[in-house]
């Protein structure tokens, strides 16, 4: 499903600016360039953090769409409210449109504390897209970490210190968690290239019942990056296969990206803040060896999964 | 034509939900309430509704998918009880806020811990904050008859408020008696069809809900829910009217018996009130002016009402089926402050009974108007039928 740019630059996206959100972060771009190629009328739910607080300070909002938040934990049930209500009106005959359901919440709110209102509506099979945004810790509170949070990350309650060199647990898989449910359509993705998120959503939307994508985005006050570099440094966390881009279309794995050449993950830490500790001393070395090592691994179950093989080009 | 059947107070409810057929019911089940939505899904399998029915996997999902429901535009019902109520503590005040017209089959449990199955107050009373309207329920008839009436309520115009129609868990919830039902036709008049005025499935009007209000606009929106809660006051009683008209049966919010004289009144809430009422009709045989008063409608609460019901009295018992440790019973803390501000300031004792569903006997509701009469009035809560 190629789009063109072009064809939607005239598109007017549904979050309008004059939103509250930093320069540079990864959220406002996800739901551009993700909704940019999405036709059909919507409804946008979301979860608590900071695309929510920032887009709606009342009395004030940016979403030129129906969008509706009620707390950080439920936006999985929120939608199939939602949905349900519309499937109900429309079976009586009160509402005409054909209306799709697209979901927000960052990974606060999807991988920890909204993952079990998140499994009951992709088993229950609502039409609907959730839409992780996922910068990797809970930057609506202060840069605490997340189980998103990959293992060697500086966050506030997993700090780098002098004796625990920060997080210490691996990031969960929650794309492939989603993908367990057995439904329809599930990917993941990140910036790092301007149609493969609007792609990916807009398939997403058009599948019928329940559709997960997982977007990685930076946060740049977080991840201690130059604003500019939002897609850049989201092209090396998809380089180096520090974040696979793929896609599980009815069960089937398949991956949309595969980088060329064997980049070392330095590539992607090196120009963040929150790993900064790891580019000094031993043990900094030492944590870089096993982010390395967690990378070919699960790069090898990842070419598992999808029946492919790799030969980076030397 | 209405017809009437020997049925317990879930099946009363969910018979109500039938009639109703709302767009959308979210719910999971638990214990005593768990017979509304599993006999709601027999209506669905077999068709004698076309709600769509979505079976969550909480009580925090159930009561998110009805807001937002609510919020889409969809008629909205489900049920809960104890912990379950617990569990959806926190998205009460926000239904209560985004002025969600739920109406909700509260079936009375005790809070655990210690894990207790039976009847108390303490689920339904650690919501009386909420924003919600709060409706006790003698029996299974008057559980069946809230629940349409509730509908009016929640959904008026200047009400828009979610309702709890409670009624006690077991003694009512499971309780079989004769319930007489309306036919559906006259259900379906009397609740109408719901238009609310600024649905989320409007795309054409789109509308933002659940936003970030700051300090300068948070404490007027909360006074504007107290307007609705006063409104409700006011406008409670032509939706109970309009009920009579159809029904031939009326509910005021305070349910007064034989108080117009009485001299000794205890004032109590739900299944217990059948019990004080025997006992005050034994007491009225041999001469002593006791009376009943049973709140019916404990948020918004009646202030007025309650205070011009026990004027007469010379002493008065407030029954509550639930503790606040370290503070004052609920029920009793307001009765005082309806004498309170109407400078009424007659001798008030407080009583905790039926705890994790201790029966209530009527020799229990005899004691009781023997210390009125015996002007036994301390400053402490007493217990009923405590073991210990």
């Amino acid at each position: 499903m190629a789009i063109r740019v072009k064809d939607y630059t005239n598109k007017q996206s549904p979050l309008s600016p004059g939103h509250r959100l930093c320069p540079g972060c990864g959220a406002p771009t996800a739901v551009h360039q993700g909704l940019m190629a999405v036709d059909s009328p919507l409804v946008v739910v979301n979860a608590t953090g900071c695309l929510e607080v920032s887009t709606t300070v009342y009395p004030f909002s940016a979403w030129r769409v129906p969008w509706i938040h009620t707390a950080f934990e439920n936006a999985g049930a929120g939608v199939s409210g939602v949905e349900a209500a519309y499937v109900a009106l429309k079976k009586r005959g009160k509402i005409s449109e054909d209306i799709k359901f697209v979901t927000f919440g960052g990974d606060g709110g999807t991988y920890d504390i909204g993952l079990q209102s998140l499994s009951g509506a992709l088993e229950r099979g609502h039409d609907f897209t959730y839409i992780c945004y996922n910068n990797q810790g809970y930057m609506n509170t202060g840069a605490q970490r997340s189980s998103a949070t990959p293992r060697g990350t500086n966050a506030t309650t997993s700090p780098a210190g002098s004796v625990v060199p920060g997080k210490l647990q691996k990031a969960k898989d929650l794309t492939a968690i989603a993908a367990a449910h057995n439904i329809p359509y599930v990917a993941q993705t990140s910036l790092y290239n301007m149609t493969d998120v609007a792609e990916k959503v807009k398939r997403a939307v058009e599948t019928p019942g329940p559709a997960f994508v997982n977007i990685l985005v930076p946060c740049v006050l977080f991840w201690g990056i130059d604003p500019a570099l939002q897609q850049d440094i989201c092209k090396q966390a998809v380089e180096t296969r520090f974040w696979p881009v793929y896609e599980v279309v009815n069960g089937e794995w398949k991956l949309t990206y595969k980088p060329r050449k064997r980049v070392p993950v330095e590539e992607f830490l090196k120009p963040q803040g929150r790993y900064r500790h790891l580019f000094k001393g031993e043990e900094g070395a030492k944590m870089l060896q096993q982010a390395q090592a967690d990378i070919e691994n699960d790069w090898v179950k990842l070419l598992q999964r999808c029946g492919e093989t790799w030969t980076p080009e030397e | 034509m209405s017809r009437r059947e020997i049925i317990s107070g879930n099946w009363a409810f969910a018979e109500a939900m039938r009639q109703i057929n709302p767009d959308v019911v979210a719910a999971y089940p638990i214990t005593p309430s768990t017979d509304i939505p599993m006999k709601f899904s027999e209506f669905v399998a077999d068709g004698k509704v076309d709600t769509n029915f979505v079976t969550v996997e909480s009580e925090h999902s159930a009561i998110t998918a009805c807001v937002t429901a609510a919020a889409a535009g969809a008629r909205v019902m489900t049920a809960s009880s104890a912990n379950g109520v617990g569990l959806m503590h926190e998205i009460f005040p926000i239904a209560g806020f985004f002025r969600s017209p739920i109406v909700f089959g509260l079936v009375n449990r005790s809070l655990g811990a210690p894990i207790n199955i039976h009847c108390d107050h303490s689920d339904s009373m650690g919501e009386r904050d909420a924003g919600w309207i709060h409706l006790y329920c003698e029996d299974a008839q008057e559980a069946y008859d809230t629940a349409v009436m509730a509908v009016r309520l929640a959904e008026h115009d200047n009400i828009l408020t979610p309702v709890f129609v409670c009624q006690d868990g077991f003694i009512t919830s499971h309780g079989f008696e004769p319930v007489e039902m309306l036919d559906d036709e006259t259900v379906k008049r009397f609740v109408g069809e719901r238009n609310a005025r600024y649905p989320l499935l409007d795309v054409k009007n789109p509308v933002t809900y659940g936003s970030f209000a700051s300090t300068e606009y948070y404490f007027e929106i909360k006074r504007q829910q107290v307007e609705a809660m006063e409104n409700a006051l006011k406008l409670y009683d032509g939706v109970a009217r309009e009920y009579e008209a159809v029904s031939g049966r009326y509910y005021p919010m305070l349910d007064a018996y034989r108080t117009e004289d009485a001299e000794f009144v205890v004032v109590v809430m739900s299944s217990a009130a059948g019990v004080v009422k025997d006992v005050v009709d034994e007491l009225r045989d041999k001469g002593v002016k006791a009376g009943c008063l049973r709140i019916r409608m404990f948020r918004p609460f009646p202030f007025d009402g309650v205070a011009k019901a026990l004027s007469h009295a010379k002493a008065i018992a407030v029954l509550d089926r639930s503790l606040s440790l370290g503070g004052t019973a609920p029920v009793v803390s307001e009765v005082r402050s309806a004498l309170y501000r109407a400078s009424a300031l007659i001798p008030v004792q407080s009583y905790v009974f039926g705890l994790g569903g201790r029966d209530f006997f009527p020799q229990n509701a005899r004691d009781i108007f023997t210390d009125l009469e015996k002007g036994q009035i301390v400053g402490e809560e007493r217990y009923i039928g405590l073991l210990e």
